[in-house]
């Protein structure tokens, strides 16, 4: 065993000094095979942060929510209707919620008005995302007026401003009082816009959710479970999308790998010569070409995928952004968790060793058999 | 669903691979009927000049079906959140026919591959190549394996449809279930667990006992093959129960979750290494008598031997200290 890996160290030594003969071919290789690896990196790192905040967020979202609908449309729960749906076994809490979009001529977006369930926003006063803030310049205790949908003129002061750390869900977010809601909307006294449940055993959603589309033949009840799957696939697949484009991308440097290795010098040739002369069998070779291969692989595995990481959770994944999150106009700004998956790091493995690996390994042979005297002879 | 990440490198490693043997395959040929070690014609140098690419060509795409593998499966346990009723990766491989025959064949390549590489790896040490028709009249034999393979994949992924709601490892891997599933999770724990120690015993010891004295490698071979289906039944039977602390869960993908902290990897790895080192040892039993393999077959065959010692070792080791760390108390 011993023996075996000192002639790998030897072969890797070698390989290292023939590589550095002729830095500036490997170098470019180097490059463009570490910007391969860049690009698919920083889609997967991108995605997963995406997916894997989507997750963390619906983590605190209630289990189920139930809307009522009219005509296939989503409308406002009628007084009563609480009561109809009674006492469900295995859910813990029911609430009738009251939200509702408004949309600001003076920025041209919607925001999200809503009343906390738990209450604490006195009357008259809001409390806003930090989108929002920044947008239409508030500070604390500044008044704000909306212009309702009845063209009344509604007045607020900003009470307080929500954590940034929240802001991936509170960006567009204003808070009210429920009496305030109500009379800004003209909400009618006693109707909410949906009913939220939360249920302590996730295998008693699906049944709950059963009984509840019994009771209730007019409501539709949504699971959190669906919407966590839901945004799972729709990442998933946006990544696949990218990666699928990209895969023209990985293809040209397939060929590109290709080339550069079929491609060998006279220098290059020569060398291959001596050392079949002096005593190193085909396979040696060949060995020697899968290590150079090994060496070039990894480091630009490595450099690909540090740059990545950088370009994501650094620098915002500037280059992706639009594809991979969407747009609104009050986009919140975030900062993505670092996270790795192994799973990923094994995909990103697949798809550009392997292809890089397969076409190399033709060229390499076909060096590796040139007869010495013919090379040397020429 | 095939526009998924993992799924397009899977099926880039399995389009490549079939691509890349399909490719062999004429070559193959040309070397069952016309190889001749004496001779200098040619052809012949032709060949010999060929086998250098092909066996290259051929350990690469083999070792990616080998990795391909742990992919697989961890994908269809990542994958179990986009279906309804699915909880690890049974109910991925229940959303259609083809998961668990995609999974089996993919299992089956990766002990023909393992061999398949042992047996190059052999014939390469030699000076006058005296497997290479063996060889390459496996490689045949594997081209329809990997087709099927690739095949059972495509049809799996492209039908794996979001809308399906699958079952769960909890209808497949109870009691009351019809299939073998159900049979091996009922296996009572006391006399299953007896069996699992004996026979892993067996192959440890069988596999020691080739490593030092290079005698009785078919038994290696079988008691391998036999310690892998025990293994996989204790794992079902009564492992299973210790790792989830829970007296009706038999499921053996679940504790390839993070929730259980991977512990399955610990598991199945060396499992499957061992099983494929110790079927090698009885595949190159076939050809210890070749004069010129006369050396190096015993000193491969002794080498494999320890590493499915080692690692029927490990596993056991393993398998017991989860039984030990358990808060379950299936006996007392």
């Amino acid at each position: 065993m011993n023996i075996w890996i000192e002639q790998q160290r030897a072969l890797i030594d070698f390989t290292l000094a023939s590589l550095a003969r002729r830095k500036a071919r490997n170098l470019g290789l180097l490059a463009v095979y570490a910007l391969l690896v860049f690009v698919l990196a920083s889609v997967a790192l991108f995605s997963h942060a995406l997916r894997h905040e989507a997750t963390r967020i619906l983590a605190d979202a209630p289990e189920l929510i139930l809307q009522r609908m009219v005509a296939g449309r989503h409308d406002l729960i009628p007084p009563g209707y609480l009561e109809k749906i009674g006492r469900i076994r295995g859910v813990q809490k029911m609430e009738g919620r009251l939200w509702g979009y408004y949309y600001d001529p003076v920025i041209k977006a919607n925001y999200t008005f809503m009343v906390p369930t738990a209450g604490g926003v006195e009357r008259g006063t809001i409390v806003i995302g930090t989108a929002l803030e920044r947008v239409r310049g508030l500070a604390l205790e500044t008044g704000i007026s909306f212009r309702a949908y009845s063209g009344k003129l509604y007045s607020f002061v900003v009470a307080d401003i929500l954590p940034r750390d929240s802001e991936l869900v509170s960006a567009d977010l204003v808070l009210m009082h429920e009496d305030d809601f109500r009379a800004f909307f003209e909400f009618p006294a006693g109707h909410y816009t949906d009913i939220a449940l939360s249920v302590a055993n996730p295998q008693e959603v699906r049944n709950i959710a059963a009984k509840l589309a019994a009771a209730l033949p007019d409501s539709r009840p949504i699971l959190r479970e669906e919407m966590l799957r839901t945004y799972a696939s729709i990442f998933a697949w946006r990544e696949g999308i990218i990666l699928a484009i990209l895969s023209g991308a990985l293809l040209a440097f397939a060929i590109l790998a290709w080339d550069k290795a079929a491609g060998l010098s006279a220098e290059e040739k020569r060398e291959i010569g001596i050392l079949k002369a002096i005593g190193w069998e085909t396979g040696d070779v060949i060995r020697m070409k899968i290590w150079e291969g090994v060496l070039i692989s990894l480091s630009a595995f490595l450099i690909g995928y540090v740059a990545a990481y950088l370009h994501v959770f650094r620098a915002g994944g500037v280059l992706f952004e639009p594809v991979l999150k969407g747009w609104a106009v009050l986009y919140p700004r975030f900062q993505l968790t670092p996270e790795i998956d192994g799973l990923a790091v094994a995909t990103l493995f697949f798809f550009t060793v392997v292809p890089y690996t397969a076409a190399v390994l033709v060229p390499i042979w076909r060096a590796a058999t040139t007869d010495p005297d013919a090379v040397m002879r020429s | 669903m095939i526009f998924q990440p993992t799924i397009i490198a899977l099926l880039l490693a399995s389009g490549l691979g079939l691509a890349m043997l399909l490719a062999a395959a004429p070559f193959a040929v040309a070397v069952i009927r016309h190889w001749d070690i004496r001779s200098g014609a040619e052809r012949q140098l032709q060949l010999e000049r060929r086998t250098y690419l092909f066996s290259t060509l051929l350990s690469f795409v083999l070792a990616v079906q080998v990795i391909a593998l742990l992919l697989f499966v961890f994908n269809a346990d990542r994958m179990a959140a986009l279906f309804v009723g699915a909880m690890c990766a049974v109910g991925t491989l229940n959303v259609n026919a083809y998961g668990f025959p995609a999974l089996i064949l993919q299992m089956a390549i990766f002990f023909l591959a393992t061999v398949w590489l042992v047996i190059n790896h052999v014939d390469t040490r030699a000076s006058d190549y005296p497997l290479v028709r063996i060889k390459y009249g496996l490689l045949l034999a594997l081209v329809p394996v990997v087709a099927a393979s690739f095949f059972v994949q495509l049809q799996y992924f492209l039908g794996l449809k979001a809308n399906v709601i699958t079952s769960c490892c909890g209808s497949l891997f109870s009691e009351g279930s019809q299939a073998v599933s159900g049979d091996l999770a009922a296996l009572p724990a006391g006399p299953a667990m007896i069996g699992f120690y004996v026979v892993l015993g067996m192959a440890v010891a069988a596999a020691g006992y080739h490593a030092l004295t290079r005698r009785g490698g078919y038994l290696v071979a079988l008691a391998s093959g036999s310690a892998l289906v025990a293994a996989l039944a204790g794992i079902l039977s009564f492992l299973s129960l210790y790792i989830y602390e829970h007296p009706h869960h038999h499921c053996p993908f679940c504790i390839l979750k993070p929730e259980y902290n991977y512990q399955g990897y610990w598991l199945y790895i060396p499992l499957f290494a061992a099983t494929a080192a110790g079927l090698a040892v009885g595949a190159l039993q076939f050809f210890r008598r070749v004069p010129s393999l006369a050396v190096v077959v015993p000193a491969t065959t002794a080498r494999l031997a320890a590493l499915a010692a080692a690692g029927f070792l490990m596993f056991t080791a393993v398998a017991t200290l989860m039984v030990l760390r358990s808060n379950l108390i299936l006996f007392g």
